[in-house]
Order: structure tokens, then C-alpha cells, then sequence
């Protein structure tokens, strides 16, 4: 991670997410993120999702952050299933990322549940939430959207929205496909 | 030491069978399609009494006996019910083999362990009768005339005695074909003996050299194998309890040992179990049935008792179990593999952790992207079951740059082919500040695809000023702008 402006809060104090804890993300860049979670872990991967989400992720749009093979998609009818499915995983240590979609708000016993299975199968969870539904029990919550500007078609911006183990941040950054890293490109100020 | 050949017939096999299971004591008849018509495929005794006979229309056997219970004929069960009866007629000699509706037994120098020759019939109708299935046996010195002496009348002949105990009986008993046995009684040959005291040479040019064959293997002059079926491997084992259990752990203990022993009988052929089904039968005669589908053949007994794990605490032991039975009900190959101290453990993990979600998803609920050969975007990928695939090595490359996430089309307000200034997208409003295009996508016209009915496609790039980056298309053929996925 390159960041040029050196200061008490780097993305690289948060980034790459702290493993074996689960994180949360929001905000319509939300695949982004995780899939770039996925590339960094540079291990198998499972994406949890439910059944009447019509979204796809697409894998040759996939395939500039991670690599599609790696992948395995479930979807569980209810969103019991999802979170059984969500803690399986996580506690089963044989996927190095489990990134799960809700559609529902989790509660504080659920949470603490899978951030307790993260860490006993030393997995990293990423929760896809919708805006203002996360759960306390999160060690890292994020803020993503895509990013306008006029010379540079690819940069988004992660806002770190909760911290459990440090200070919150914004940034604005890219992707680079090559190095398969994250570039902070400016820091946002307050 | 002289050949000694048990043929055994079933007569009313099919009927027999499903009495088994259901015991009536009425006519009864088991019914096919056979021509498009709906005929009589096998009696029991009752029926037979009323004059029902077998092959006859099913309308005309309801006449001659209005009462008559009819089931459908499962010709299959009927086979793998024949194939159970050749295993269990393993216990009078090694060499069963199956024929037709009944069994051929190569029975010779195993009688003396049953005290003689009648002691083996003895044992063998007596243990038939018990089963409730009705038999005619025949012995001899050859296969062919084993089956006729089955066929017609049962009978035993003596070492050495063939054709005067299987002289008087009709051409039909030495296996020929209708049209043989037609030419035959139409020219007056009615009795294996009748056609014994013909020159053969006129019966080999009017008959042809099958007619001769037959009679020669019936009466030992050419040899007749008995050709034996390869045990087909069993994989299921069962225990009976002395006392019904019904704590968790005892039936975990149960499941664990039968387990060994499927699992042995799975490496010693060289299998793997895909699918095991674990049956225990209750007190109460109900049984409760647990099912594991596995991501890939496995055969390794403690692996295998973890994934039962949450199937067994969810069944009902009710009043208690008294006996347990597992089968490995899907069995794919799985040769020996060298053991590496890495690589397989990983692999291995990961089909445990399919395999534990697809117990409670389904396993069809878990997938993998395979890459298509397709230019079309929602096609140039499949969706498999993870379960039964193996992933991809690369491949995902295309000539334009492809979104993230794709969702099916999500039409927007605008007909003009340039790409709208602004737009409305789920409740959402957007300025297009550069739009790249277009990228004319053709339907694929050789399949019919519901969604390309509209024709062509103008693919454009967006990059909204609210920071989205879009992909919509336009349909020039058909006019209208939707918006089919998002970038990252």
C-alpha cells in the first residue's frame, strides 16, 4: 500500500481487513470491496447469498480482482440459512473468504456469533449489508461507492464508518490490476 | 466327477414378489403396456384357477373375473429381485447363474453337503415354500436338459440317463424358437424322442444348425457353460440391537462401526460413496431414514461420521431403535491415490464444507462459474454444481471490458439511439458525464432466446456524475434504452 501523504491514519493501518474478524460493508461499491477482499486473501473463496437476489456477479468483470475459479456461490432460501451457512463456513476454516449479502438487519447475538466462528477458523467475513443495518459485534464497518472524476474512470471511495481497533478514515482509491493492490489516491479531509 | 445341473422356475415371480409384500388372498394379477394395449404380464393361483391366463387383454380378464386385483408389473424390481434369489441360491453350490425367470445351479460335487441329491431338492423346496414362492426344478446331467425337465413338469434324472426321462417331452423343451417348433409339430415331431429317431442331416438342412445345437446340448453331446454373474459389490450393511437405543450417541456409535465396514467394502473396489442413506428402524416398525450426499466420492469412515452428525440428532427415535442399516446408495469410482502431506487436506476440507452446507441448502444450492464459449454476456459463463465439477483454470478473458454485476435488463425512459444526458434508474437520478460506445452485441439467431427477442444490442459504458458506472444498452431495432449491470 502506497500512501503518499504519511499520517496517523493510513488505509494501511485497516487494510488489508485484520484477519480471522468479521467486517461489514455498505454502499453500492459493496461487490468491489469484497471482491477485492477475495483477490488480497489469495485463497478460495465462498459467496453467500439468498436465493431471490437477482443480482449476478459477472465473472469476467470479476476476474481484474480475484480470480473467478477460486469462487463457490451458495444461496439459502431464508436468511436463517444464510447465517448458518455464514457461521459454517466461517468456523470450518476451509475458505480463506466468506462474503455473505443480507437483505435483514443482524442482531448483536448473531453478530458476536460469527465474529466468534471467524476467529475460531481463522477466517475472514465480510458482511454485505444494506446502509445502516450493521451489527455492534463488527470489527470494521465500510462505506464504499464508486467514485467520480473526470480523468479517472476507476476510483471509488471507502469511508470507514467504525473501527473497533483504531481510528475511522476516508479515502479515495483505485484498484491496480497489475500489482493487485490497493492505491490510495488522495485522503479525504474532514 | 459327472455334471450335475438344478434348474429352478419360477412360474409367477412378478405376482409373487409384490404378494410378498402385501399378502391377498384373492386373484390378483400384475398388468403391463404391451402394444398399446393393457395385458396380463403374471397370475397368482387364484387367478389362475378362474381361467385367467398370462399375455390375455386386461379387459377380458376383468370379464372372465370381476373381482381381480391388479398392480402395475415393475420389470425392473423383478430383476433385482431374480439377482437377490441367484446371492441367496450361492448357498447350495458357487456357480448360479442367472436365466430368465428362474436360475441355472451348477451344483455338482456340493450335493453330498446337503445329504444327496434329493436332501438338496428337499432344502431347496422346502426354503422356497417358506419364502412363498412357487418353483419347479429340474436336474440333470446338462444345462439344456435341466431347463426342460424345470420347464415341463419338474423331474430329476439319474447320472448318465438323459433322453429317457426327457424323450416324452415336447419339442418346446429344448429351447427353439416358435417358428422351429411350428415347422416341427406341424410335421408330426412332437417329442424330444420323435426327433432323436430323425437322421440328422435332414434335420440340419431343414432346421438349421441351431435346432441340432439345442438338442445336442440338451443331451451332453456339446458343451453349455453356465455363466455366472459377477456379484454385483453390496454396500450396505446392517445391525440388529439386542435392546432399542435412542440417545445421540448411541446411534453415532452404531452409525460409526457400520461405517467401517461400508467403508472397507468401498476400498477394497476401489470406490467412493457419493451418497449414503442411513436407515433405523424404530421399535414400532416405522422406520426414519437419513440421507448424506456428499461433494465427492469419499470413503473415509470418521470424515463421513462428522457429516451424519447433524442428520442423526434430528431424527425421531420415538419408543427406541432397535435395528440400523447403511448403504452406500450412490457409488462412483475412486481409485487409490498417493497420499501428499499437502495439497489434498485443503481439497479435502473444502468438500466437507459443501457437503455440510448442502445437507441442510441442497447441494444444487452451491455452485461455481465455469467459462462458456458464448459472446453473448450472460452467457459467456455456466453455473454448475460445485459438488460435481471441477474449477476452471483461467480462461476469463474478453475483448471488451465486462461488468461486475449483472442483473437482468431494467428498461429506463429514452428511444433515441444516442445515450441519454440524463436518466431515471431505480428511483435514482443520473447525469451521464462520458458515455463509451457503442458495442454492437448480435443475439445468437441459431438459439431461440427470449431475451434477445428485441434484436440487436448497443452496448454503451456510462460514468455518471454520482459516480456510478453503468452499462446500458439500446435496442435499435426494437427502440429503448435498460440498464443490464454495473461496473466496478
Amino acid at each position: 500500500m502506497i500512501d503518499s501523504t504519511p499520517s496517523t491514519n493510513t488505509l494501511r493501518d485497516s487494510f488489508p481487513l485484520r484477519p480471522a474478524r468479521a467486517h461489514e460493508v455498505c454502499g453500492a461499491g459493496g461487490h468491489v470491496f469484497a471482491s477485492i477482499v477475495c483477490g488480497c486473501a489469495n485463497g478460495s473463496a465462498l459467496w453467500i447469498s439468498q436465493a431471490h437476489q437477482h443480482e449476478r456477479l459477472h465473472p469476467e468483470g470479476l476476474a481484474q480482482f480475484c480470480w473467478p475459479d477460486r469462487l463457490i456461490y451458495a444461496s439459502g432460501k431464508t436468511h436463517m440459512d444464510v447465517l448458518w451457512m455464514a457461521e459454517e463456513a466461517l468456523r470450518s476454516a476451509a475458505m480463506q473468504v466468506v462474503v455473505v449479502q443480507l437483505s435483514k438487519p443482524i442482531d448483536l447475538t448473531a453478530g458476536r456469533r460469527l465474529q466468534l466462528a471467524a476467529e475460531a477458523g481463522n477466517t475472514l467475513g465480510v458482511f454485505q449489508i444494506p446502509e445502516g443495518m450493521g451489527s455492534n459485534a463488527t470489527e470494521t464497518r465500510w462505506r464504499c461507492s464508486p467514485h467520480f472524476d473526470a480523468k479517472d474512470s476507476s476510483l471509488h471511495r471507502w469511508q470507514l464508518i467504525k473501527n473497533k481497533s483504531g481510528t475511522l478514515g476516508d479515502w479515495i482509491v483505485r484498484w491496480d490490476e497489475q500489482a493487485r493492490r490497493v492505491i490510495v489516491v488522495s485522503k479525504v479531509s474532514e | 466327477m459327472n455334471r450335475r445341473v438344478v434348474s429352478l422356475w419360477f412360474p409367477r415371480l412378478a405376482s409373487e414378489r409384490v404378494l410378498r409384500a402385501r399378502p391377498i388372498d384373492a386373484p390378483f394379477a400384475l398388468t403391463h403396456i404391451h402394444a398399446n394395449t393393457q395385458r396380463v404380464y403374471c397370475l397368482n393361483a387364484e387367478a389362475e384357477k378362474q381361467g385367467l391366463r398370462k399375455g390375455m387383454g386386461f379387459t377380458d380378464a376383468r370379464v372372465l373375473c370381476p373381482d381381480l386385483q391388479t398392480a402395475m408389473a415393475d420389470p425392473q424390481a423383478d430383476l433385482q429381485f431374480i439377482q437377490t434369489l441367484a446371492r441367496w441360491a450361492g448357498r447350495y453350490c458357487p456357480w448360479v447363474g442367472v436365466d430368465d425367470d428362474g436360475l441355472m445351479l451348477d451344483v455338482t460335487g456340493s450335493t453330498h453337503l446337503f445329504g444327496g441329491e434329493s436332501g438338496m431338492l428337499e432344502d431347496l423346496h422346502a426354503r422356497l415354500d417358506r419364502a412363498g414362492l412357487s418353483h419347479k426344478t429340474g436336474l440333470a446331467g446338462t444345462r439344456g436338459a435341466a431347463w426342460a425337465l424345470a420347464r415341463f413338469g419338474g423331474g430329476c434324472a439319474p447320472d448318465g440317463q438323459v433322453l429317457p426321462y426327457i424323450g416324452r417331452l415336447p419339442v418346446e423343451a429344448l429351447r427353439l424358437g416358435n417358428d422351429v417348433c411350428n415347422a416341427l409339430l406341424r410335421l408330426g415331431i412332437r417329442t424330444i424322442s420323435d426327433l432323436v429317431a430323425l437322421p440328422r442331416t435332414t434335420l440340419a438342412r431343414r432346421f438349421g444348425a441351431d435346432l441340432l445345437l439345442r438338442l445336442d446340448q440338451a443331451l451332453g453331446e456339446q458343451p453349455e457353460p453356465i455363466s455366472p454373474q459377477s456379484a454385483s459389490p453390496s454396500f450396505a450393511v446392517r445391525m440388529t440391537l439386542p435392546e432399542p437405543i435412542g440417545l445421540i450417541s448411541d446411534v453415532m456409535a452404531g452409525l460409526e462401526r457400520l461405517l467401517v465396514r461400508v467403508c472397507g467394502t468401498l476400498s477394497d473396489k476401489q470406490k467412493g460413496a457419493r451418497c449414503l442413506c442411513f436407515t433405523a428402524r424404530r421399535v414400532d416398525q416405522a422406520s426414519v431414514h437419513v440421507e448424506v450426499r456428499l461433494a465427492r466420492p469419499m470413503r473415509d469412515a470418521a470424515r463421513i461420521a462428522l457429516l451424519f452428525e447433524r442428520g442423526i440428532e434430528g431424527l425421531d427415535a420415538g419408543y427406541g431403535i432397535d435395528q440400523i442399516r447403511l448403504e452406500a446408495t450412490e457409488v462412483e469410482h475412486l481409485p487409490f491415490r498417493q497420499t501428499t502431506h499437502q495439497g489434498a487436506q485443503e481439497g479435502d476440507s473444502m468438500a466437507d464444507l459443501i457437503t455440510r452446507l448442502g445437507t441442510r441448502v441442497g447441494l444444487e444450492n452451491i455452485t461455481r462459474h465455469l467459462p462458456a464459449d458464448s459472446h453473448i454476456p450472460e452467457k459467456s459463463f455456466t453455473t454448475v454444481y460445485a459438488a460435481y465439477s471441477e474449477p476452471a483454470t483461467g480462461g476469463w478473458h474478453s475483448a471488451a471490458p465486462r461488468p461486475l454485476v449483472l442483473f437482468p435488463p431494467e428498461p429506463i425512459a429514452g428511444y433515441r439511439p444516442q445515450p441519454p444526458a440524463r436518466f431515471q434508474w431505480r428511483r435514482m437520478s443520473f447525469r451521464t458525464a462520458q458515455a463509451i460506445g457503442p458495442e454492437r452485441i448480435a443475439p445468437e439467431w441459431w438459439l431461440e432466446d427470449p431475451d434477445w427477442r428485441s434484436g440487436l444490442r448497443d452496448y454503451w459504458r456510462i460514468h455518471t456524475r454520482e459516480g456510478r458506472r453503468l452499462w446500458l444498452f439500446f435496442t435499435p431495432q426494437n427502440p429503448g434504452w435498460f440498464v443490464h449491470g454495473e461496473f466496478a
